[in-house]
């Protein structure tokens, strides 16, 4: 067969070529690295705007305490998930790790807003913080998260790009809500909750379309 | 039935891992044996995936070239195998659809056949030198390093060496490159027609 010298030079040219590799961290570590830069930003806001009017707020709503573990819980889970998938040969199970905090998160806010609905007696005024700025803010401090979970992945070979980049784009819209929650005084109302739903839904499709393009292997 | 081929399958592929660990640190034997002995399994994961026997060949390769670019994400503690179908089943997706592509422009050009004027034809000649401006365009738009390559091995037809020499890169990126230019040149005036 002709294909076998063409297979067998390619290999030699590849073969001459070759030089040694730093071999890329385990995907945990390289997730780890990325929750510190969050984990930095929120110790910034915590030292700036006190954990005590947070607390206050989880206190007098405990639905905000549990849609705030659920939206942490998915920052880890779907860091971890897409920097695992990055790496060929990685199950697409994986994915699932995220499911648990995106269910917490979703279920508890609704939760919080349905009661909401019925005894709005625990309302903290919203209106020193309209909610275009807090779309503005996730959208915002999204970019640059996704930004940086982008060049870890690029640096890696993610064979399911899609799916890569919506695990991207929900680990980066979930920490920029679990920033916000650190000083936006929301309130569990029907408009806040949708407001951040959409927040998220932007970030996650814009991730969806270009890390699709930006991840594909070349 | 998996039995005795599974312990078999286990220790080869525990050898490709040191291989592939040896490769990692610059090891080129072992790199090439490595890669020697990937060419059946990616024409196992390809032919599984459904591919036509005449782009097998096209999926090898590809898929060849995609470990050398990314043999740093390969962790020697987990199984070569697995990692190296996954790159192979991506390859073979990759394959289908561009055969797809390529079938579904066939059939126009039988269109195209019937339709096709005389050699003498004075409209004939034009086309020609339309087809050659669009390679023209098209190797010109190609990335500095592929262009590099096509210009040196395939239109001066200089050997490997004289154009390692020349252009100051390895023969084996020269390959490379010349490699990924068809296959992008290839698509191009496929797809662009």
């Amino acid at each position: 067969m002709s294909s076998v010298p063409r297979q067998q030079e390619l290999i030699e040219s590849l073969g001459a070529g070759l030089t040694p590799v730093r071999r890329l961290l385990p995907p945990w570590l390289r997730a780890l690295g990325w929750l510190a830069v969050v984990a930095a930003i929120a110790a910034g806001l915590l030292l700036h705007f006190g954990a005590a009017p947070m607390l206050d707020r989880f206190a007098a709503v405990p639905e905000r305490a549990w849609g705030f573990a659920g939206a942490v819980l998915t920052v880890v889970g779907a860091a971890w998930a897409a920097l695992t998938l990055g790496v060929p040969g990685r199950s697409r199970a994986w994915a699932w790790l995220a499911l648990p905090g995106v269910l917490l998160w979703i279920g508890a806010s609704g939760f919080g807003c349905l009661r909401d609905w019925f005894a709005p007696a625990a309302n903290i005024a919203s209106a020193s913080a309209p909610p275009a700025r807090c779309l503005t803010f996730i959208v915002l401090v999204s970019i640059p998260l996704s930004a940086l979970m982008l060049w870890l992945l690029r640096r890696a070979c993610p064979l399911r790009p899609v799916l890569t980049a919506i695990l991207m784009g929900l680990a980066s819209a979930a920490a920029a809500a679990v920033l916000l929650a650190i000083f936006h005084p929301y309130d569990a109302a029907a408009t806040d909750l949708l407001i951040h739903g959409l927040a998220v839904a932007i970030v996650v499709v814009a991730n969806a379309v270009l890390g699709n393009r930006l991840l594909s292997p070349r | 039935m998996h039995d005795d081929t599974a312990s078999g399958s286990d220790d080869a592929d525990r050898q490709r891992r040191a291989w592939m660990a040896a490769a990692q640190s610059g090891d080129r034997r072992a790199y090439e044996r490595v890669l020697a002995d990937s060419v059946a399994l990616i024409r196992n994961v390809a032919r599984r995936r459904g591919v036509p026997a005449d782009a097998l060949d096209d999926v090898v390769q590809e898929t060849l070239i995609t470990v050398d670019r990314v043999r740093r994400t390969y962790d020697p503690s987990r199984s070569y195998d697995a990692w190296l179908a996954a790159i192979a089943e991506r390859r073979a997706i990759d394959a289908l659809r561009s055969h797809g592509r390529r079938s579904r422009r066939e059939i126009q050009d039988e269109l195209a056949l019937e339709q096709h004027p005389d050699r003498d034809d004075a409209s004939a000649e034009s086309e020609r030198a339309q087809h050659a401006q669009r390679l023209q365009a098209a190797v010109a738009g190609l990335p500095p390093r592929q262009r590099e390559a096509v210009e040196q091995l395939g239109l001066r037809e200089r050997t490997l060496a004289e154009a390692a020499a020349e252009t100051g890169s390895t023969a084996g990126a020269l390959k490379v490159n010349l490699h990924r230019a068809l296959k992008s040149l290839r698509e191009r005036l496929h797809g662009g027609s």
